[in-house]
C-alpha cells in the first residue's frame, strides 16, 4: 500500500528562517515560527497513536485545550505539538522513544 | 502584592488592561499563547508573518490591527506574560507555569478571561486524522498560515461555518460543502431578534452565505446523520439533507464545530457558583452585570458568557471599571451606563443567535454506539449508555466518569462533557441540568512533572 500523503497544506509563502528537524528520523525542513504539529502534519498523516484502540490521531482543537497532540522528543520529553514551536535541530517521535531495555 | 493580574489576552482581558492602565494601574496580564489577541484576534508567529489581510479581508484586518495598536499603546504600563499557563487558583493565590518553573502570583483583584473553546457532540468517524475543531481550523490559518486540508467540509451548527468556509476558499482550498445543522426555519424564526439586537452584524452573517452560494459552495440546512469515514484518515462525508436524501462527499479534510463552551475552570476552583443557561445548554458562572464574581474576583469574556469578540471587549471594560470602583477609584458614569446598554443588546444577539443553531443535543438519543464520546479515554456511547441502563447505574456524570472513564482523560471533559450529560438524560429520561457537570480539577491543563515552584519574585 502507498504511504498516505499529508493532507495539511501551508497556503502562505514562508519568509522565516527554515529549520531543521527530523521526524521519526526523518530529515524535515520546517519554518522558524511553526509548531510542532504543522511540521509533523505537513510531513505526514499522524501525530500518535491512541494508547487504548491504536487507531493514529492527529490532535484536533488546534489550540491547545483537547491534549490530543502530545508527542515525544527523543529525550524523552512529551509536548504538546499544536503549542510548540519547532526548533531547530528538534527530534520528534510520534511515538514514545525505546527505553534502555530495547535500546 | 500585585494590585491586579487578569488571565488571558484575548479581547476582554485586553480591553480590561488598557482601562486599568489609563487609569494609572500596572496590570499583570498572563496568557498561555506566545502573542496577545485571544482567539479571534489571534496573530500569527512573528516570524511567521502571513498577511493578515489575505486571509481575513481588509475590514477585518484592519479591527484586528487597531485591537493590537490600543493594546500595544499601552505596554509600558502592562506586565504581559506570554506563555504563561494559569493551571491553579486556591487560597487566594494564582498559579500560573512558564518553561517548567511554576510561580505563586498574589493579587488584589482577579479577573478570569479565559475565553470559550468550540463545542462538539461525538459523531462518527471525528477522531480520526484530518478532523479538526472548527475554531481549530480557523486558527492554523491564522497563526500557522496553513489549511487543515485541501477539500473541506465545514460541518456543525455555528456562525462561523460559514465565516470560516469563507476565509479557506479565498486561500484557495476547495469547500466541498458547508453542513449546517440547524434547519432553515429555526434561523428565519431568530431573525427578527437578530435583526433587533444587532442588524449590522446580522447583515454581515448573511453576506457570508451569499458569497458562498455565489462562490458555487453548496450549504445543505438541517443536515442529519453526519459520519466521517475513512481508513486512516478522513475521506469521505455522509449525511441526510433535510429532503431526506443521502449524500456522500469526498473530502481531505472536515472541520466541525458547535458553537461555543466557555472555560470555568478557574472560576469552578475558586468555588464560583456555576448555573445551567438554558440557551447556551452549559454551565455558566453566576456573576453580577459587570462580571463580579465574588470579592477580588472578576470574569468577562466569553469564558464568562458567550458573547462573541464585542461583547467580549466591552464586558473586559466593563469588568475593569467594576474592579476601579471597588477600590473607591471613581469611574465614568455615563461611560459604563453606554456600556451596560450595548453589552445587553450584544448578549441578546448571541442568545437569539444560540437558538438559530442550536447544538442537536437531541442526536445523541439516537447516536450510535460505536460511536467514540470521551476522545481522551476512546469510552464509546455504548459504554456509558450501558452503565446508565445497569442497576444503581450513575445518575451524573461525576459518577459516570469514576464508572466508564468517560471525561477522565486530559482534557478534562472539555470536548465530551456536555454531549455526556445530554446522552444521560436522554437515557434516564431526565432534564440534562439533572446530570451535573464534571467537577475541575488542578492542573487545570496538564502540566510537567518535573516541574518547580520559585518564588513570586524570581524573575
Ligand atoms: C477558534 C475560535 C475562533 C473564533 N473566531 C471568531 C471570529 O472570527 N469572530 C468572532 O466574533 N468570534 C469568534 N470566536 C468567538 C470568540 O471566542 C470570541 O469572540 C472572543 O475571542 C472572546 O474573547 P475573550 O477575550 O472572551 O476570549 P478569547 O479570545 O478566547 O481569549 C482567551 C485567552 O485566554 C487564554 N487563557 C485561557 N485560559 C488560560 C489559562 N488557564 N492560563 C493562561 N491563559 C489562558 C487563552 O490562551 C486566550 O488567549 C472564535 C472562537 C474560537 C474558539
Ligand atoms: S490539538 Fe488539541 S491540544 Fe493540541
Amino acid at each position: 500500500m502507498m504511504p498516505a500523503k499529508p493532507r495539511l497544506v501551508r497556503v502562505l509563502d514562508r519568509t522565516a528562517a527554515s529549520a531543521t528537524i527530523t521526524i521519526d528520523g526523518d530529515v524535515v525542513q520546517a519554518f522558524a515560527g511553526e509548531s510542532v504539529l504543522v511540521a509533523v502534519l505537513a510531513h505526514t498523516t499522524r501525530l500518535r497513536t491512541h494508547e487504548v484502540d491504536g487507531a493514529p490521531r492527529a490532535g484536533f482543537c488546534l489550540m491547545g485545550a483537547c491534549q490530543d497532540c502530545w508527542v515525544w522528543l527523543a529525550d524523552g520529553h512529551r509536548i504538546r505539538a499544536c503549542t510548540t514551536r519547532v526548533v531547530d535541530g528538534m527530534a520528534v517521535l510520534t511515538g514514545p522513544p525505546a527505553g534502555p531495555a530495547d535500546a | 502584592m500585585h494590585s491586579t493580574v487578569i488571565v488571558g489576552a484575548g479581547p476582554a482581558g485586553m480591553a480590561a488592561a488598557v482601562v486599568l492602565a489609563r487609569a494609572g494601574e500596572h496590570p499583570i496580564i498572563v496568557d498561555e499563547a506566545e502573542q496577545p489577541g485571544g482567539q479571534v484576534w489571534r496573530k500569527p508567529a512573528a516570524p511567521l508573518q502571513p498577511a493578515l489581510a489575505r486571509i481575513l479581508g481588509r475590514a477585518a484586518a484592519a479591527e484586528h490591527e487597531q485591537a493590537h495598536a490600543e493594546f500595544a499603546s499601552i505596554a509600558a504600563s502592562v506586565d504581559h506574560r506570554p506563555r504563561h499557563l494559569a493551571w491553579n487558583l486556591q487560597g487566594g493565590e494564582l498559579f500560573v507555569i512558564e518553561h517548567r518553573r511554576i510561580r505563586p502570583l498574589r493579587y488584589g483583584a482577579l479577573l478570569l478571561a479565559t475565553g470559550a473553546t468550540d463545542r462538539l457532540l461525538p459523531v462518527p468517524g471525528w477522531t480520526l486524522p484530518g478532523v479538526f475543531s472548527l475554531g481549530g481550523a480557523q486558527t492554523l490559518l491564522k497563526d500557522q498560515g496553513a489549511l487543515i486540508g485541501r477539500r473541506v467540509v465545514f460541518a456543525g451548527a455555528s456562525p462561523l461555518l460559514y465565516l470560516a468556509a469563507l476565509q479557506y476558499k479565498a486561500m484557495g482550498a476547495t469547500v466541498v460543502a458547508v453542513l449546517d445543522t440547524t434547519a432553515l426555519p429555526e434561523k428565519l424564526r431568530a431573525t427578527p431578534a437578530l435583526a433587533a439586537a444587532a442588524p449590522r452584524v446580522l447583515a454581515r452573517g448573511l453576506s457570508y452565505m451569499a458569497r458562498l452560494r455565489a462562490g458555487g459552495v453548496a450549504i445543505f440546512h438541517g443536515v442529519t446523520a453526519l459520519g466521517i469515514e475513512g481508513q486512516d484518515y478522513a475521506e469521505r462525508v455522509r449525511f441526510r439533507c433535510s429532503r431526506g436524501a443521502e449524500h456522500d462527499l469526498a473530502v481531505d479534510a472536515v472541520a466541525l464545530g458547535f458553537g461555543l463552551r466557555a472555560e470555568t475552570q478557574l472560576l469552578d476552583l475558586a468555588g464560583v457558583p456555576l448555573a445551567f443557561d438554558v440557551d447556551f445548554r452549559q454551565w455558566l458562572p453566576i456573576v453580577d452585570g459587570d462580571g463580579r464574581a465574588a470579592p477580588g474576583l472578576y470574569a468577562a469574556g466569553d469564558g464568562c458568557t458567550i458573547g462573541g469578540a464585542a461583547a467580549a471587549a466591552i464586558s473586559g471594560r466593563l469588568a475593569a471599571y467594576a474592579i476601579l470602583a471597588d477600590r473607591g477609584v471613581a469611574v465614568p458614569a455615563t461611560e459604563v451606563a453606554m456600556l451596560r446598554a450595548r453589552l445587553a443588546r450584544l448578549r441578546a444577539f448571541q442568545r437569539a443567535l444560540s437558538r438559530a443553531f442550536a447544538w442537536p443535543a437531541h442526536w445523541l438519543a439516537d447516536a450510535r454506539d460505536d460511536t467514540v464520546l470521551c476522545r481522551c479515554e476512546n469510552v464509546t456511547v455504548g459504554v456509558v449508555r450501558a452503565a446508565v441502563a445497569a442497576p444503581l447505574g450513575p445518575r451524573e456524570v461525576n459518577r459516570a466518569k469514576a464508572l466508564t472513564r468517560c471525561g477522565m482523560g486530559r482534557c478534562q471533559a472539555r470536548f465530551c462533557g456536555l454531549a455526556t450529560a445530554e446522552l444521560m438524560a436522554h437515557a434516564l429520561a431526565a432534564p440534562v441540568a439533572t446530570m451535573g457537570r464534571h467537577r475541575s480539577q488542578a492542573p487545570v491543563k496538564p502540566i510537567p512533572l518535573d516541574a518547580t515552584l520559585v518564588d513570586e519574585d524570581t524573575p
